[in-house]
């Protein structure tokens, strides 16, 4: 066991998630490892959709990486990590973890699912973008789905190619520069058969041009798909505090705790149900400050009286808001 | 002078299809919302409790899929699966076997290794092996099969181009719509029909909530109407068979013993590994001569029905009767 093993705090991201053991560390290139976790009982994991990705703390931080296998019944979950120097250090602490150190991560989340009634998917990738695209081609072989894939890599620099040669077959086009790689996009972009879906991951710049060269050429928006960690998530938000007017009392909400777990853990009872910002249960009336709505229940009429707020999801543009509680 | 009613031991002896009834109103108004919660979570009622389970067994399971498997030998297209929706339904097969055997585990189990599985349902004394991914390894399809384990009706949503579409399903029991009809549609187009809701923006919330499940969550809500008799069956498709009663059900004096609460507990469910919307919908019947022997919901039902805005009891199909129904609950 390491220094990087059970930390004391679990880092909201990763709350209500699981405490997994890493039971293989490989070397894929010189700069990527790819990293297995096990449940420490071995237990099965809960399955995932193609594309997700995992949240993995490290020290007082955590990380979001995609998940590389198909997601069908795993047993285990394996990331593969690119080192980047002068990054915040959860690269840094992923190259360090070793076989049996345990880590908090969350359940797995998806952010880049395939499209279920494509009839062809086509998969591009630059580099470590890799990751989610071999999952999607996993779950394409799984199924018996059309896919293709352009890997572009620096030589010696490819990660889980061999893997990718099976999956693929004559499907799999490996680009070593730039050059090669326009010229082979530019041929899938204006080849396709209707119904294809076209994937990409890889670092923001290689994205963009992809997309853009994808929409230039006529391709509707609802055929493009792109990696965004996190999208699917409300972010943790900044701390405020409030007032309770009746009760005479003043709370601090933190970042990463909504003001009903902050009103909960002082005792109060507020009724709520979905807890996700659509059911309306947890109205609280505002009685000064504006809140920050983050829920789906108001009408944008009522949003901006900001006499109300629901307090599961929504936090405050002010420093401080008052209630009536 | 006031008579004092002993509750505990009017609930005591009660019948079980009564303790463990979905009751569905907060209070004497009813009114459209997007009323979701967890799933599983234990709701007291006045005569019991109900909602522990994700899938409910009751005194009704084995004639209930017998009547499944019946509906669906004279209208087999009560059963819709769009081509890709196929690792969807595999993706509920995997999820709710396993669920109903942890609630079960007297009865029922599941054993699964990569893809061959082996499921154990004694209360219909089966044994079955199969495949995942491969429909000819179960005898009528994965969904029949699936929908011959369980009470529960299955609509499942593909998610695309920032909506929800009807894209497969296993319905026999729907309360006046058909799913062979609102296959393809979109979730929109499905609730066009439904007074208010669009106009409340009550579907569009639901339908953000359900985009931004994510995979392995569940949660559930509660629908209802009125139905003449324990009759399940009640689609589009077999209209002939009931609508005409709902004429004259208002004169007849079995009213209390005909007309029946329906009750619908919808389950909503993204599924792990497809990223597929499952809504599983477990329908509960109740007739009003049992609703009544809880003075508390011969109460509330009576005003409901009363006060129920004259769209909405249209739109129930409940608005030639519902005042027959509400007078008799509210007759002291």
């Amino acid at each position: 066991m390491t220094a990087t093993t059970l930390e004391t705090t679990v880092h909201p991201a990763v709350a209500g998630g699981l405490l997994l053991e890493v039971t293989n560390v490989s070397i894929q290139t010189p700069s990527i490892t790819s990293i297995m976790f096990r449940d420490p009982s071995g237990e099965p994991l809960p399955p995932y959709v193609p594309g997700s990705h995992l949240v993995v703390q490290y020290g007082t931080g955590a990380n979001a990486y995609s998940l590389t296998g198909s997601g069908s019944a795993p047993f285990e979950y394996t990331i593969s990590v690119l080192r980047v120097e002068g990054s915040a250090g959860g690269s840094l602490a992923m190259h360090e973890l070793a076989v049996g150190d345990r880590v908090h991560v969350s359940r797995p989340r998806s952010a880049f699912a395939p499209a279920a009634n494509a009839k062809h998917h086509l998969l591009i990738a630059a580099g470590i973008g890799i990751t989610p695209v071999l999952s999607h081609a996993r779950f394409a072989a799984e199924w018996g789905a059309a896919a293709s894939l352009i890997y572009c890599y620096r030589p010696g620099e490819g990660a889980h190619v061999a893997e990718a040669r099976e999956l693929l077959g004559q499907g799999l086009t490996e680009c070593h520069n730039r050059g090669s790689f326009q010229e082979v996009l530019t041929e899938k972009l204006t080849t396709q058969k209707l119904g294809t879906h076209l994937y990409v991951c890889g670092p923001a710049a290689f994205m963009d041009s992809v997309l853009e060269q994808a929409r230039d050429l006529g391709w509707p928006k609802g055929l493009l798909h792109s990696e965004a960690f996190g999208a699917a998530d409300l972010d943790e938000g900044q701390p405020f505090s409030v007032n309770l007017a009746r009760s005479g009392i003043r709370l601090e909400v933190p970042a990463g705790v909504s003001l009903l777990e902050t009103l909960e853990k002082a005792g109060k009872s507020i009724p709520n149900m979905c807890r996700k910002g659509i059911c309306g249960e947890c109205s609280l009336s505002v009685l000064r400050g504006a809140p920050q709505h983050r829920d789906l229940y108001l009408s944008d009429q009522e949003k901006a009286e900001n006499t109300t707020m629901m307090c599961c999801v929504s936090r405050s543009l002010d420093e401080e808001l008052e209630l009536d509680l | 002078m006031s008579i004092i009613i002993d509750t505990d031991a009017v609930t005591a002896a009660l019948p079980e299809r009564i303790k463990r009834f979905p009751f569905p109103y907060s209070s004497e108004s009813y009114r459209y919302s997007a009323n979701v919660e967890p799933s599983r979570k234990v709701v007291m009622t006045e005569a019991g409790e109900w909602g522990g389970r994700l899938l409910d067994i009751d005194e009704h399971y084995l004639s209930d899929v017998k009547e499944r498997g019946e509906v669906l030998d004279r209208d087999p297209s009560r059963i819709q699966v769009l081509p890709h929706m196929r690792p969807a339904v595999w993706d509920a097969i995997a999820t709710l076997l396993p669920a109903m055997a942890e609630e079960n585990p007297d009865s029922m189990s599941f054993h699964r290794e990569g893809n061959n599985c082996r499921w154990w349902n004694g209360l219909q004394d089966l044994e079955v092996e199969f495949t995942i991914g491969d429909d000819s390894s179960l005898q009528g399809g994965p969904l029949r099969f699936l929908g011959s384990q369980i009470q529960d009706d299955m609509v499942f949503l593909d998610q695309r181009e920032d909506a929800l579409w009807l894209d497969a399903g296993l319905v026999t029991f729907a309360a006046d719509w058909s799913l062979g009809f609102d296959t393809g549609m979109k979730f929109h187009e499905i609730h066009g029909p439904v007074p208010r809701v669009l106009e409340e923006k009550i579907v569009s919330r639901a339908e953000q909530f359900l985009l931004r499940l994510q995979p392995g969550e569940q949660y559930r809500r509660t629908n209802w109407t009125l139905t003449i008799d324990r009759r399940l069956d009640t689609s589009t498709e077999t209209y002939p068979n009931w609508a005409p009663e709902r004429g004259t059900i208002a004169d007849d004096p079995a009213l209390p013993d005909r007309v029946h609460l329906r009750v619908e507990v919808q389950h909503l469910i993204r599924l792990p590994h497809s990223g597929a919307i499952l809504f599983l919908v477990r329908t509960y019947l109740l007739s009003l001569a049992d609703i009544a022997r809880v003075p508390v919901w011969r109460e509330i039902v009576g005003r409901v029905l009363a006060e129920l805005p004259e769209d909405m009891a249209e739109y129930k199909g409940i608005s030639r009767y519902r005042k027959a129904a509400s007078d008799w609950l509210l007759a002291t």
